[in-house]
This record gives C-alpha cells, sequence and structure tokens, in this order.
C-alpha cells in the first residue's frame, strides 16, 4: 500500500501542478464573479469537473434557468461517457471503491488510470486506481479554494491561466502518439473534432464530433497484433 | 452560499456530471455481455479523445485574428517541443502554460 500510494503520488504530480494552477484559476474567477470560498469549496467537492465549473461562474453570474444550466452541463460533459465505456473492463472488480472512482473520473483521472497497463503496478491496481482519483480531487479542491482565496487578497492578472488545459491533453496525446503504433484513431478524434467546429460552431460542435468519431471507431478495423 | 438558486443549481451540476460518469457502468453492468464493439471502442476510445480534447480547447481560437492564433500556435510549440524533448509532463504544463501567459498579456 505504501508503494502503491507513493507511485500514485509520484503518477499524480503533473496533476497537482495542473490542477493547482487550473483551480486556481477557477478560484480567482469566482471571487471575481463575486462569489466566495464557501461555494469554490463546495463546488469543487461535489461537482469536480474543470470545464463545467469554469462554464458554471458565467451560468451562474447570469441567473441562466435550471434547465439551461443542465443541459450546458450535459454538452460539456458528455465526453466522461466515453471514459466509462474505455475503462468498464479495468474498474471491474473493484469493489467498493469503484463508486468513488466513477464519481471522480475526470479527464486527468481518466489519463492517468486509462494508459497502458504496463505503467500501472500489477498488484494493488485498484488500490492505485483510487488513491489517483482520491488525490486528483484533494489537488483540485486545495487549488480552487486557494484561488478563491487569493483572489480576496490581492490583484492578479491571470490571463492566459486557462491554457494550462489545453498543455496537459496536449502531452498526453502526445504520450499516447509516441508510444502508440497506430495513429488511425488519434487523427480521426482530431480531424473529426475539427470538420464539426469547422460546420457546427464552437456553441455546437462537441455532440457532433462525439457522434462521428463514435461512428468512425466502430466501422475502423484495428489490427489485432499491435492494437 | 447566498440563496437557494445558487445550491440549486450547484446540484444541478454535480447531478449531471456525476449522471454521465455512471451512465456507462450502469448500462454494461452485465459484464459477461459487454459486445465487442463495446469492447474495441474502449480499447481505441482514449486515442480519439484526446485528439478531440486537444481541438476542444482550442475552439475559442480566432484562426483569422493573428493576437489570437499567435500565442495560441507558439504555446503548443513550446508545450509539445519541451514533451517531445524532455518527455516529462510537467515540466511541458509549466513551460506552455506561463509561456501563453506572458505572450498574451506582454506581447500580443
Amino acid at each position: 500500500m505504501k508503494k502503491t500510494f507513493r507511485q500514485a503520488f509520484i503518477h499524480t504530480l503533473p496533476v497537482l501542478a495542473g490542477y493547482l494552477f487550473l483551480g486556481f484559476g477557477f478560484g480567482i474567477i469566482l471571487e471575481a464573479n463575486g462569489f466566495g470560498i464557501g461555494l469554490a469549496f463546495f463546488m469543487s467537492l461535489l461537482i469536480y469537473a474543470g470545464a463545467g465549473q469554469y462554464a458554471a461562474v458565467g451560468l451562474l453570474s447570469g441567473g441562466a434557468s435550471l434547465l439551461t444550466i443542465g443541459l450546458t452541463t450535459f454538452m460539456i460533459n458528455c465526453r466522461h461517457l466515453f471514459y466509462g465505456i474505455s475503462l468498464l473492463g479495468k474498474y471491474k472488480g473493484a469493489g467498493i471503491r469503484k463508486a468513488y472512482m466513477i464519481f471522480g473520473l475526470t479527464d486527468e483521472t481518466y489519463a492517468l488510470t486509462s494508459r497502458d497497463d504496463r505503467l500501472i503496478p500489477r498488484e494493488g491496481r485498484y488500490d492505485y486506481y483510487f488513491l489517483v482519483t482520491l488525490l486528483d480531487h484533494i489537488y483540485w479542491i486545495a487549488g480552487c479554494v486557494l484561488g478563491a482565496t487569493v483572489g480576496t487578497l490581492v490583484e492578479f492578472n491571470s490571463e492566459g491561466i486557462d491554457f494550462v488545459l489545453t498543455a496537459l491533453f496536449i502531452t498526453i496525446f502526445l504520450e499516447q502518439w509516441l508510444t502508440s503504433k497506430k495513429h488511425a484513431p488519434a487523427i480521426i478524434g482530431i480531424v473529426a473534432t475539427a470538420a464539426c467546429l469547422v460546420v457546427f460552431g464552437s456553441e455546437k460542435f462537441l455532440i457532433p464530433a462525439m457522434i462521428v468519431i463514435a461512428v468512425a471507431l466502430c466501422l475502423y478495423k484495428e489490427d489485432q497484433s499491435n492494437a | 452560499m447566498r440563496d437557494p438558486y445558487i445550491i440549486q443549481a450547484v446540484l444541478v451540476i454535480a447531478a449531471v456530471t456525476a449522471a454521465l460518469r455512471f451512465i456507462p457502468f450502469i448500462v454494461f453492468k452485465n459484464d459477461k455481455k459487454t459486445p465487442r464493439i463495446v469492447e474495441k471502442l474502449g480499447r481505441i476510445l482514449p486515442y480519439a479523445v484526446m485528439g478531440m480534447l486537444v481541438v476542444y480547447c482550442l475552439k475559442e481560437v480566432k484562426v483569422t485574428e493573428f493576437d489570437s492564433i499567435m500565442p495560441t500556435i507558439l504555446g503548443c510549440l513550446i508545450t509539445g517541443g519541451t514533451y517531445i524533448w524532455k518527455r516529462n509532463t510537467l515540466i511541458s504544463i509549466a513551460c506552455g502554460t506561463i509561456g501563453y501567459m506572458l505572450l498574451v498579456q506582454l506581447v500580443f
């Protein structure tokens, strides 16, 4: 357990940095919109979704209807449906920890737990998945609360801080690209999403993109030898 | 928490987010009957999804505006370049983000 914890901690260090950055940015924006540290804490504890929380600040301060808030959240977080599908096998047999592991399935946690199994300690891998989820959640809460706290104390130019999310996805994408022989799924992901962005616009492209990707990957014939 | 609206809104967002995370595990609960196609999707989706998320993050970039596209391209190049060079996620994220922040705040 101690060894597993150490491994989980080391592997989540990039997420620690990313979540402190990103959570901090969220806290700052939340505070700038007139909300307090308490809301930063409860949102990061209960919602625990970066892009969703960022979008929520605008909706809350604008007084959007609960239906609009629900639909927007659905659109933004729809991608999480994909995560569950690809972790069905891996999370099977995790016991009572599983519910929390599913609740805490953010982009970054997914990126770590969905990685090639060779990178993950064989014994106690459910402990590993669970600890990664828990540590990431703690980092996120800490970042959000810290940002809101600092936001009340000092002026801080946070313009551009949201790039941290882009940078995180780029590095994960590159890691996957460099460790895989087959690049067709990655290319499908980029091309389909970019095409849908052009066709449908930045407000409505995500759901069409997911449909196109799902259909394209279903039709895609993978070579069993090194998929 | 200032009023019931905020509490309700937070609960709606939390419920929708959690539902999206739980649905696949509930729908395919019977583990013996996970269809082959779903298994295949599970194997290759991570690669496509990460590509999708990169594009998703760049969706607000205005391709025709120099001041919008330049810091983004440079930020991506710094992130990708340092990653290919050092293979260290943390270093790449820090360099890319700090570089991008400096570019949008001071240069463009």
